[in-house]
């Protein structure tokens, strides 16, 4: 067994500069053409152990002990130029983001050829037609061209394969995989993934696959490992560990993506007046209008989510609903009275009534201010509270939240993120709105602290008969906590209704694409969802669940009916039949708007 | 891109008509007039009236900013009031002077500072790194006319390396003309140098915390590689309005050390204009000053547009 391993950890510990220790004697065996799983919440390790088995620590990092062995020779005895010999070339990296993890200014050939080249590996012709090979594999759209061009020219599904490329141009024994499809959309994913697990078992490459999602890695992993806190808690073949976890928490993880599978809310039986009302709106940047059209209600104490892709208008809806982006057309009303389109001209009292949670807790809190001031500003400011009475509701805020009430003193850098979201929370609910927006508010929380966090707001809704619009990629959320759901595909609303309905058949395609995407927990899901997709209607395989084939027969009739053309369905058909193969759209709005504020500093000097 | 580049140098020439319009405002606002300082003690009321007419101060102040910018335009400054000089005559030599020791100063600052900066930044922590901070540091906290009078009493008095003035006509020889504005151009030096290392080594080293710089790491590429390949590209735009501003500054900041060494630049002119209330000449070399400004910084952002591969490169 020792024979055939490629790489070993043995009691690998790694500590920041200043001493706080963050992987704690762990030991990893990895064999040849092995995969194995690194799982667990964030600063639980995994990416400070996949950099560490490349004999890499981060600026502030250090590796104070334990053996690294890969390929047979002790790296931390090695010399510095040893080791930098074995990276990129024995044991390559890939990595979470890849817009950040390609040079901007350099082309994808060049970064691409810089390790062979460098490491002696092949002459820079060789790397070349190699790397066009790797790209074909890949299915990367002109795998001749497509080096010419520059990282923002492709999309970020295409820059990860051609991450993926890169790694693999040396043909490591190893390869560290750090989260390669987390910042991609469900649908991109996919794609990625079946790709990326199809390359290391063509080269028989080993690997280290780290990741906060089990469904994801239950799909490629042999075995895995589970981490927290930077120790090892329980390691076992994938199968195991997806169905007889052995330790608490490992249980916790599994029990938290299962409880999302099977779990569906009521539709809420009170027919009452719609507290908001948005009807017909469009609005955009510049001249181009990124959400057209969209309408949709919501009642008192409901959750409405709004779904769909990166890219297809969902934090838009909420920008022009607040009035930060004034709509161009159509009404927005709330409880009966309509709503001036720009924040500025909105009264004071409308502003209370309506309240954001953002996506990041981190940057949405005033990291000098104490919890007190950031949640009583709010108080003193719509209902000009004397200073004692806005102590007294901040603790009722903080205790609602779930807080201790001493917490009132702190800042946030004391707090963790899931705490941090809590204020934000305490925040908009100290304006006593009747809607709170919330904005992708868990998807920057690890899943069990997430999950805390969807139950707060539930048990709010239900003592306070708050409105909640909920905007999400994540499927998982939206079947816990929305009662009614509305799929956006490029600024329009393409299909809404009860979350059950939207979620069983029969499916709007598109939405059968964005649930059938959802990693599920069982090892051959991916296996099943390909098989799905690339079978022809009515000579599939085996485990082609009928819905999927029926969704691809509606989609088919839909193109096919020329007096649908261009219309928000046929986009939608168009989207499910080409399963993914158009990956400009997604990037490219990011680009737009940086390149938009590239000259607007611009004019601003 | 062209459209962009286009753009930014529209803006710059608005930027100057704009400045060339708070110049004058400026001036009309400076207490005192010519005419009451020339005439002195024979300022009768008959005779001020009479003497401002004949320098065209009676007339409306809109008017003689138009009559004013037309002329300069046309590259005509009009003429000294005190002396009765045409002003181009006596401001072209001046700039031609205030140019070559801000030229000079620029060829010893920016290979230093730039230089080190990387150097500081790829040895970030050690000593080089620190050692290069603490003198960029002192050299920036001094003023300049100390630092002047340091470099005069060091070496022009104590030991007689340099001159202690840098008086020179435009029949100096060349080689005598860079003995002479040696000690300036240190002084300058020393003074811009500060600035552009920090900021080279900043920008740089906020480059090497980037991502694809750790993948640049992960490949096995040598620290040097790395830096000249991935990390100095990107800086390039963040230093290059760096250096435009400090070499702005070496042509704009030297009214200061233009006295100390007595050098006959701009700056000794506008100084000498501005006690002598000699309007006109003020506002030339306030023009030119700003013109030599926004020309660079125009030029920088040019530059900074090129150098993105987002524009250079569009989808």
């Amino acid at each position: 067994m020792a024979d055939d391993s490629i790489l070993e950890l043995q009691k690998l510990k790694v500590e920041t500069i200043t001493g706080r220790v963050l992987v704690d004697d762990v030991d990893v065996t990895l064999k040849r053409g092995e995969i194995l799983g690194l799982i667990g919440e964030s600063g639980a390790g995994k990416s400070t152990i996949g950099l560490a088995s490349m004999a890499y620590a981060r600026a502030g990092m250090r590796i104070t002990g334990g053996r690294i062995t890969l390929d047979g020779t002790e790296l931390r005895a090695s010399t510095a130029s040893a080791r930098r010999h074995m990276r990129g070339k024995s044991i390559a990296y890939i990595a979470q983001s890849a817009a950040a993890s390609f040079n901007p200014s350099m082309t994808l050939m060049d970064q691409v050829c810089e390790a062979p080249v460098t490491h002696g590996v092949m002459s820079r012709a060789d790397a070349e037609v190699y790397a066009k090979q790797l790209f074909r594999k890949l299915q990367l759209p002109n795998p001749d061209t497509i080096g010419e061009r520059y990282p923002h020219q492709v999309s970020g599904g295409q820059l990860q394969r051609v991450m993926a490329a890169m790694a693999m141009s040396c043909r490591p024994d190893v390869i560290v995989l750090d989260e390669p499809t987390t910042a991609l959309d469900v649908t991109t994913q996919i794609e990625v993934l079946s790709l990326l697990r199809d390359l290391i078992r063509e080269f028989g490459t080993a690997g280290l696959y780290i990741t906060h999602d089990l469904a994801v890695v239950a799909q490629i992993a042999h075995r895995i490992m589970v981490l927290r806190h930077g120790k090892m808690i329980e390691m076992g073949e994938t199968k195991q560990i997806l169905e007889q976890p052995k330790t608490e928490y490992a249980r916790a993880l599994v029990n938290e993506r299962r409880e999302a599978e099977h779990l569906a809310l009521g539709i809420p039986d009170k027919v009452v007046q719609p507290i908001l009302r948005v009807a017909n709106v469009t609005a955009g940047y510049g001249p181009t209008a990124i959400v057209k059209n969209v309408s949709f209600d919501l009642a008192k104490g409901e959750t409405l989510a709004v779904v769909g892709e990166s890219g297809s208008g969902k934090s838009t809806v909420a920008r022009i609903i607040t009035g930060l982006l004034p709509r161009w057309e159509g009404e927005i009303d709330l409880s009966g009275k309509s709503l001036p389109a720009a924040l500025a001209s909105r009264a004071p009292d409308t502003l209370r009534r309506l309240q954001m949670v953002h996506q990041m807790p981190d940057v949405a809190l005033n990291p000098r201010q104490t919890l007190e001031q950031i949640i009583g500003r709010p108080v003193s400011f719509f209902f000009n509270a004397l200073t004692k009475d806005v102590r007294t509701r901040v603790h009722e805020l903080l205790a609602l939240v779930g807080l201790p009430e001493d917490f009132a003193t702190r800042r946030p850098g004391q707090l963790s993120g899931g705490q941090k979201q809590r204020v934000c929370i305490a925040r908009a609910l100290a304006a006593n709105p009747e809607v709170i927006i919330c904005d992708e508010p868990t998807s920057a929380l690890d899943p069990l602290v997430a999950e805390g966090v969807l139950k707060l707001l539930k048990r709010l809704q239900d003592e306070l008969g708050i409105a909640y619009i909920f905007i999400t990629h994540d499927l998982g959320t939206v079947r816990r906590i929305a009662h009614r759901t509305a799929v956006m595909l490029k600024g329009e609303i393409i299909a809404q209704g009860p979350t059950a309905e939207i979620f069983s058949p029969p499916f709007h395609p598109y939405t059968e694409k964005l649930i059938t995407s959802v990693p599920e927990m069982h090892t051959t899901w991916l296996d099943e969802i390909l098989a799905g997709r690339s079978s022809v209607l009515g000579s599939g395989g085996p485990a082609i669940p009928d819905s999927v084939l029926q969704a691809r027969a509606a989609a088919r009739r839909v193109v096919a009916d020329p007096t649908k053309k261009d219309s928000v369905e046929w986009l939608a058909a168009m989207q499910v039949l080409s399963d993914g193969q158009k990956p400009e759209q997604a990037g490219s709005f990011n680009d737009l708007e940086t390149e938009l504020q590239n000259v607007k500093g611009l004019t601003e000097i | 891109m062209i459209r962009l580049i286009l753009m930014r140098i529209g803006l710059g020439l608005l930027t100057l008509f704009v400045v060339s319009a708070v110049i004058f405002l400026l001036t009309q606002i400076l207490p005192g007039d010519v005419a009451s300082s020339v005439l002195g003690q024979n300022a009768t009321p008959e005779n001020l009236a009479a003497f401002r007419h004949e320098l065209g101060l009676d007339q409306p102040a809109l008017s003689r900013y138009l009559t004013w910018l037309w002329g300069v335009l046309h590259g005509d400054f009009g003429v000294a009031l005190t002396n009765k000089r045409d002003i181009i005559q006596e401001l072209a030599p001046r700039f031609r002077n205030t140019l070559f020791l801000a030229g000079y100063a620029a060829l010893l600052a920016l290979p230093i500072s730039v230089g080190f900066g990387i150097l500081a930044a790829v040895r970030e922590g050690r000593l080089t790194d620190r050692v290069a901070n603490i003198l960029a540091l002192i050299c920036i906290s001094m003023p300049e006319f100390f630092v002047g009078y340091l470099l005069i009493l060091n070496f022009s008095v104590n030991h007689e390396y340099f001159p202690s003035l840098a008086t020179v006509s435009s029949d100096t020889p060349f080689g005598e003309r860079v003995w002479a504005v040696t000690l300036p151009a240190i002084t300058m030096t020393l003074l811009v140098t500060a600035h552009m290392l920090r900021m080279t080594r900043n920008s740089v080293l906020a480059i090497m915390s980037t991502p694809y710089v750790e993948m640049a790491f992960l490949k096995g590429l040598t620290r040097g590689r790395v830096v000249t390949r991935h990390a100095l590209p990107n800086a390039a735009s963040p230093i290059i309005s760096v250096i435009a501003l400090n070499l702005a500054y070496l042509v704009v900041g030297v009214v200061v050390v233009e006295n100390v060494f007595t050098y006959p630049g701009v700056g000794q002119y506008m100084i000498d204009a501005v006690t002598k209330r000699d309007v006109p000449v003020i506002e030339a070399c306030g023009i030119v000053f700003a013109s030599v400004f926004i020309t660079l910084n125009t030029l920088a952002d040019v530059l900074a547009i090129v150098l993105n591969p987002r524009l250079r490169h569009p989808r």
